[in-house]
């Protein structure tokens, strides 16, 4: 259905499974383990969050500034319970018909032109119009039927049959009508279609709408869905978080870069750097072969940790003293700001 | 469980956090989840339930850990009056009089949680978390008390201090001591129950306090508002700024039902053989707002200009394309000054720049033809700020004339009441023939009308 213009990105990637989603989560430390494992580290908020949206199947609406995880949680969470993940991303001007569902419009001109000359073979001998009318009334109306259905994003989620991700992200770009449109998805895992009827699903998905605030979501949204908000780590988490996803980094450049972060965070910038950046930088030092904080180094590296000039220019008169703060916090042993 | 739950949520209204009768059958779902056991899982669940923005989270935060502070009570030795009294060998001896007061019982044996329990079930049966204003304290306090039995208790102590004035040497001792201990009890669970009070109103009441004094101050005249109600104001009308902001910036265009987009849809359908598949509707598109906003802040509305800056200020935060300008005898542009400092700061610097001096409107408004006048188009609309006095001066009407043919529409809001128009300096009613609107803007309450209407007409057109 290229002709169409799919423009919603539908990642749809298919496992094999023959089981049901039999396994309901049933504490929370197991999703902070079954996390862990694919390396997600989280915070107790975090799953708290999960399992209670898991448990009385809410969808969970997270909060955040940009590159805090996020996206990476719904993947996670995809990727730890072994199902589908269905992504819809979210701009101005997405509307039903590329969330939800459209009609393959080729499909049925082709349907039509072949009845066109069917017909004459069906109807061939009744006698007069109200008697080929009964005769036609007998087949059953496919032109509106499943078969002719295009499933996008939200409906393809609702007809897993063992369950899947649904990751709506950036809901707050999208349209406030679109947001209305939801709503019967978010509330009840059903939509419908006026031609057809009612789709409901047999597992519901687990729902992710993630959210950077650029506008202020409805109370009607907001009331159906559990609501997380995601904050910048804290140097601990922040330093198990780069060790489970830059493995190779060795442990004392970890705790300084982590405290490095952490004292960056301090600073009145104009966006903070998130976990995402301290991540990039990690990945950075391993690829420099740094092994130790150096000033000259960090002054050389900045533009990964901070995107705005501005921001680069307040921070570049104190890099050496950060620099020493940041080294004495990591031979201390753990990477606190203090 | 239930009663604590539901007192809870009220407690978290009054935070304002909104708990709507679906959300707290959802937070009972919760709680019946993950029980009562873990405290920092019972709260994260239900934190996640029920604050649903980041400010929520941190006001849920702070009304969970008051509401379920109370359970012990602060029984360490801080010395003095708070000190609870202990149980002492010699009291076997009054145990008669001590099983007719369970009160005094109760402190003697010095179980925490145990009074806690008692003062707590008191609190219910006098209604203690109905409390209303702050002056209402103490009576709480002692309705609570006196539930309690705290008459019995001071009948106890009397008669102990009396017995030990009549009775011989070894017993009166005692006594003596034992009323001691229980006075030290009495006052003791004075403080508690002030405190538990003093809680509660925290809880459920403060905020009617404040929504209170809100509301009164959306309806005095900016001209009285005082300097210390000045925080509280910006809370409001940046509150007020953000909601309209909101409910305008979004809609851009909306469909002209029933109205056929021909070319569009014979475009759009070409794929399908030209047959209309998908019919598409004529739009309407509605632009942003687009606003100059000109500000007296001369001596003569001195008292009102401050608040007249806090609302440009909020409006600048929220609409995007608004040229502020401020003036007494010159005009200067004051969009960089809004833009680049918080609020505190901004407002005295404008006032340093320009404001307190004499007037002079024909001065600021050749100023701003001169400068910036180039920017108006029928785009644009203009709000004047200001009382329209000018010592006299020449008004300059032929420029106001030109404002009034250039934009969209001029608007002029007036702290004065209309009746003070035209009297003395106030050149209004010449002004007043070259604007669209002008009213009387004394209140942030007019503020808002004002400029809701001002909003409205751009989504009309």
């Amino acid at each position: 259905m290229q002709v169409y213009g799919k423009s919603v990105t539908a990642v749809i990637e298919k496992r094999a499974m023959t089981e049901p989603r039999a396994k309901k989560i049933s504490n929370v430390d197991e999703i902070i383990a079954g996390l862990g494992d694919v390396g997600y580290i989280t915070s107790r908020q975090i799953a708290t969050a999960i399992f209670v949206a898991e448990n009385l199947t809410k969808p969970i609406l997270v909060e955040g500034s940009a590159g805090v995880g996020k996206t990476e949680l719904a993947l996670s969470t995809a990727a730890w319970l072994d199902l589908p993940l269905i992504r819809m991303q979210c701009y101005e001007g997405l509307d039903e018909s590329k969330a939800l569902y459209e009609w393959k419009y080729g499909k049925q001109l082709l349907y039509t032109q072949i009845l066109k000359d069917k017909m004459g073979d069906v109807l061939g001998d009744a006698p007069g119009l109200d008697a080929a009318m009964a005769k036609l009334q007998g087949f059953g109306d496919l032109f509106f039927s499943e078969d002719f259905l295009e499933p996008r994003p939200l409906l393809s989620a609702l007809r897993q049959e063992h369950g899947a991700v649904l990751l709506i992200d950036e809901i707050d770009k999208s349209d406030e009508e679109f947001e209305a449109f939801l709503l019967e998805i978010l509330s009840a895992f059903q939509v419908t279609i006026p031609e057809i009827g009612t789709i409901k699903s047999t597992v519901p998905p687990i729902v992710f709408l993630t959210s950077n605030n650029m506008r202020e979501m409805g109370d009607a949204l907001k009331r159906r869905c559990l609501h997380l908000y995601i904050p910048l780590p804290d140097a601990r988490l922040e330093e198990q978080i780069v060790a489970a996803r830059v493995p190779d980094i060795e442990a004392k450049l970890r705790r300084k870069l982590v405290a490095f972060v952490q004292l960056l965070r301090e600073q009145d910038l104009k966006k903070l750097p998130s976990i995402s950046e301290t991540l990039d930088w990690a990945r950075v030092l391993l690829l420099l072969h740094a092994d130790d904080l150096a000033p000259d180094m960090i002054r050389d590296t900045l533009n990964v940790l901070l995107k705005f000039e501005q921001d680069i220019h307040a921070v570049r008169p104190q890099i050496a003293e950060m620099t020493r703060k940041a080294r004495q916090a990591g031979e201390r042993g753990h990477a606190t700001t203090a | 469980m239930q009663r604590p739950l539901e007192n809870f949520f009220r407690a978290l209204r009054a935070a304002d956090i909104r708990v709507s009768p679906a959300e707290s059958i959802d937070a009972h779902r919760t709680v019946d989840l993950v029980g009562y056991d873990d405290r920092q899982l019972f709260k994260d669940a239900l934190c996640v339930a029920l604050a649903k923005t980041p400010d929520e989270v941190a006001s849920f935060d702070d009304c969970f850990e008051m509401f379920f502070a109370r359970e012990e009570f602060a029984a360490d030795d801080d010395g003095g009056d708070r000190q609870r009294p202990q149980g002492a060998e010699g009291d076997e001896a009054f145990g008669e009089e001590l099983g007719n007061v369970p009160l005094a019982e109760m402190l003697l044996d010095g179980d925490g949680s145990e009074m806690a329990a008692a003062l707590e079930q008191s609190a219910n049966r006098v209604g203690a978390t109905e409390i209303q204003y702050f002056s209402q304290r103490g009576y709480f306090a002692r309705r609570i008390l006196d539930d309690m039995g705290l008459r019995d208790l001071e009948k106890l102590i009397a008669q102990l201090r009396r017995g030990a004035g009549d009775d011989g040497a070894d017993d009166g001792g005692d006594a003596a001591d034992l009323a001691q201990r229980l006075e030290q009890g009495r006052r003791y669970l004075l403080d508690e129950s002030r405190q538990y009070v003093e809680r509660q109103y925290e809880l459920y009441a403060r905020a009617n306090g404040e929504a209170l004094r809100e509301e009164f101050l959306m309806e005095t005249r900016m001209s009285s508002l005082e300097q210390r109600d000045f925080v509280r104001m910006h809370k409001i009308v940046r509150r007020m700024a953000k909601r309209l902001a909101t409910r305008y910036s979004r809609r851009r265009k909306h469909t002209k039902r029933g109205q056929l987009d021909i070319r569009r849809t014979l475009r759009r359908n070409m794929p399908h053989d030209g047959i209309p598949f998908e019919v598409l509707w004529k739009h309407i598109k509605i632009e942003r707002p687009k606003i100059v906003v000109i500000c007296d802040v001369s001596r003569s509305v001195a008292a009102a200009a401050r608040f007249l800056l806090l609302f440009l200020y909020s409006l600048n935060e929220v609409i995007a394309q608004l040229q502020a300008y401020a003036f007494s005898d010159r005009l200067v542009d004051v969009g960089d000054i809004l833009e680049h400092n918080d609020v505190e700061t901004a407002i005295p610097e404008i006032m340093a720049k320009i404001g307190f001096r004499s007037t002079d409107y024909g001065q600021a408004l050749d100023d701003y033809e001169e400068n910036f006048m180039d920017d108006l188009d029928r785009h644009t609309t203009v709000i004047i700020l200001g009382d329209g006095r000018s010592n006299f001066t020449d008004p300059r009407i032929d420029i106001m004339r030109r404002l009034h043919d250039r934009s969209r529409a001029v608007i002029w809001l007036n702290p004065e009441p209309e009746t003070f128009w035209g009297t003395g300096d106030s050149e209004m009613p010449r002004y007043r023939q070259f604007c669209h609107v002008a009213k009387t803007c004394s209140t942030v309450m007019h503020l808002e009308r004002v400029i809701d209407d001002i909003l409205k007409s751009y989504a009309r057109a």
